[in-house]
């Protein structure tokens, strides 16, 4: 099945997600954590995933290599990965995809390290799940070989050591050896850096930069912090309460972001020399996940709907829209309806869906 | 490792005599006299004052205490009022009987125990769930008399002439006896001979001793034999052990690495064996460790009823029977196994928990 929205320059996506719902069936209720999601990563690209905590950019992530546990379940979409949609697929054999050819590394790196085995045990396991026939000798020289590659000092005797021998950094370093130790041709990297302090941060980034060049292995990066986009991503998809709202390239993003959360994250970012009384805000919260508006789930705290004077924004649920050549956006600003008139547009807007 | 092992194997000293002077002291609180309980209850005055001056009953308490402490630390547990003989002795003969039935109740309590607490972690709040549940907290709340007779009437009585058939009491069929290995063996060994308890203490483990002589009509009897006490004593272990592994693998399973093991490709029966398994083991060892104790315990009502002629049931005729020596004797053979039980689960915590440094 070829791609719909296949990329501008004819590189045809690695993987894309199509209308992806995942919802979590709660005794309160039925929170729609996910609720379709489009979006698509070229090869050898870094997408960058924003959005505010509990915007369900790890559900996203999880659902894509379908790790979503009970109450929560995918209810509907597709996730195209080299052309095949995984969600077809029988559970089972998401493992030949896990750790091979889509890899994840998370936000807690000393959790998501396993406490009672070696480090380098670890990563060898990965080589013997998807190679049983691999030598475990030559699996570990190829764990300490990783180490090395991740700059862990002293790979040899650090493959012997447990997870809570290692500092929060190295142990981030270890998740990105396991993850990239089949080079996969996905990475799925969900806050990789928030649990870590500055001076780590950038070194773990750096990291993920030079081996997605080196073996152009695609990556996913999700991320609250719009300094680590504006450092890593190619493109950037913006989530807001289960939805992507805007899609764009990171120079379009930050010089010119038309829905009106992704301008409200822009201008909360501190700027380094300007003097501020009070930090920027966007007022109000994210909408309760259980029982969504009906319309735009952003109308409630969109300055730009009450500048603008619009009604349609609460009854009616816009369209992520193309609004110039690979750039999407969700907004009743830029999109016309049956009695309503887009107050914005940049060129000509044209219907993705 | 060692300098652990040395370090918990000192500080067992003050509880040792801890126990010492509890089980003393408890012995000689529960009311009645071993005078009337020995010599019956027309026994002269003047036969209680010969009898209490022969077993040392006229001293003072505290010399009383101090003579027994002595006692036993060099190894003389003293002889039993009621039948004359050494405390030692009874041990060597008795210990083996509960030994046997303790290890097959608590193998058959982890056997068990253990895989219906993970199949319920990992379906939770299924049907499956829910039966086992419900089944742990039935055999926690089963009184083990009870059990022991209902077991007892349903296989020995109800099941008569069927091959279901289970024998209710004894080790061995009448008329089949275990032949020691050393005299099957032809060895120059018999009492008196050095190391002769040892000899015996082995010879007395009817499964250990009927298969290095390779005599399986005994080892089946024995095993037949073992079945019921065995499942009616190991029924609150196994439920607390099934609860406790679900417990604890439900929470290792909602960690961040289970995360990673599936991330990782690995196939969900791994995940759960592999990386969860191992990281629930700490608690599944120390509630192990601990039910020892409930071993020791429910070995009193199931050695009687069973009649099974172990620690349990002597350490009850003894306690009826006010034979101050055995009570004492028994109850700190049981509390040295005690001891040395959970200090064997502390060492094993070192090697399941990277984590833990012991010294």
């Amino acid at each position: 099945m070829p791609a719909k929205s296949a990329a501008p320059n004819g590189n045809a996506p690695i993987l894309e997600v199509r209308d992806l719902k995942t919802y979590f069936f709660t005794e309160d209720g039925v929170v729609k954590a996910v609720d379709g999601v489009d979006f698509y990563v070229k090869h050898g690209e870094v997408l960058g995933l924003v959005g505010e905590s509990g915007c369900g950019k790890s559900v996203t992530s999880l659902s894509i290599l379908r790790l979503i546990d009970r109450p929560g379940e995918i209810v509907g979409g597709e996730v195209f990965f080299e052309g095949e949609n995984l969600l077809d697929r029988p559970l089972d054999s998401m493992v030949d995809i896990r750790g091979d050819r889509i890899s994840m590394i998370f936000q807690q790196p000393k959790s998501s390290l396993n406490p009672v085995f070696k480090v380098g045990s670890q990563i060898v396991e990965v080589f013997q799940i998807h190679d049983e026939k691999m030598d475990k000798a030559v699996a570990w020289e190829k764990a300490v070989a990783l180490l090395k590659r991740v700059g862990i000092p002293d790979p040899e005797s650090k493959a012997h050591a447990y997870p809570h021998q290692l500092s929060g950094g190295q142990a981030q370093r270890v998740m990105i050896a396991m993850a990239m130790a089949l080079q996969p041709e996905l990475l799925i990297a969900d806050e990789p850096t928030t649990a870590l302090d500055v001076t780590i941060q950038a070194q773990i980034l750096d990291l993920i930069r030079e081996l997605n060049h080196e073996t152009n292995t695609a990556v996913i990066l999700i991320t609250h912090d719009l300094g680590v986009i504006a450092e890593m991503a190619d493109r950037v998809a913006v989530m807001y309460a289960g939805q992507i709202v805007e899609e764009v390239s990171v120079e379009g993003l930050f010089k010119n972001g038309l829905h009106p959360y992704t301008q409200g994250l822009i201008k909360s970012i501190p700027v380094l020399g300007s003097v501020q009384e009070q930090l920027n805000t966007i007022p109000g919260s994210v909408p309760n996940l259980i029982d969504l508006p009906a319309g735009c789930r952003f109308a409630s705290r969109c300055p730009a709907r009450v500048e603008h004077g619009l009604s349609i924004c609460e009854e009616h649920m816009p369209n992520l829209l193309e609004v110039a050549p690979g750039h999407e956006v969700r907004c009743w600003l830029y999109e016309d309806a049956a009695g309503h008139t887009a107050p914005l547009k940049p060129g000509k807007g044209k219907k993705k869906k | 490792m060692t300098q652990y092992i040395l370090r918990r194997l000192l500080l067992s000293i003050p509880v040792l005599f801890g126990i010492l002077i509890a089980t003393f002291a408890i012995a000689r609180l529960i009311p009645g006299d071993p005078c009337t309980a020995a010599l019956g209850e027309r026994a002269t005055q003047a036969a209680c004052d010969a009898y209490n001056l022969r077993m040392g009953l006229d001293e003072p308490i505290y010399v009383q205490l101090g003579i027994y402490m002595r006692d036993v630390l060099t190894g003389n547990l003293g002889d039993s009022i009621r039948f004359s003989r050494p405390v030692f002795t009874i041990i060597i003969e008795k210990l083996p009987v509960t030994l046997e039935l303790g290890l097959a109740a608590l193998t058959l309590a982890i056997l068990v125990g253990v895989p219906a607490g993970i199949l319920s972690a990992v379906r939770r709040n299924s049907k499956v769930d829910v039966a086992t549940m419900v089944a742990a907290n039935i055999g926690v709340s089963m009184p083990v008399y009870w059990l022991g007779l209902m077991l007892a009437y349903l296989f020995a009585v109800l099941l008569r002439d069927t091959p279901f058939w289970l024998p209710p009491s004894g080790r061995l069929t009448a008329g089949l006896s275990s032949i020691p290995f050393y005299r099957a063996w032809g060895l120059p060994i018999s009492d008196g001979t050095f190391g002769f308890p040892i000899f015996e203490f082995l010879s007395n483990l009817y499964i250990l001793n009927s298969i290095i002589t390779l005599n399986f009509k005994v080892l089946f009897d024995t095993i037949k034999h073992l079945i019921l006490p065995a499942v009616a004593l190991s029924t609150i272990p196994m439920s607390i052990i099934a609860r406790i592994t679900r417990s604890s693998m439900l929470e290792v399973l909602g960690q961040d690495y289970i995360r990673t093991a599936r991330a990782k490709g690995l196939r969900e029966r791994l995940v759960v064996l592999r990386h969860g398994l191992r990281n629930a083991l700490l608690p599944i060892i120390t509630i192990v460790g601990l039910q020892v104790g409930t071993l020791f315990a429910g070995a009193v009502l199931t050695e009687s009823i069973f009649s099974l002629s172990g620690v349990g049931r002597s350490l009850f005729d003894a306690i009826t029977g006010r034979d101050y020596p055995v009570i004492q004797g028994f109850t700190v053979v049981i509390a040295v196994g005690y001891v040395i039980v959970n200090l064997a689960a502390d060492i094993s915590y070192a090697f399941a928990d990277p984590r833990i440094k012991l010294d």
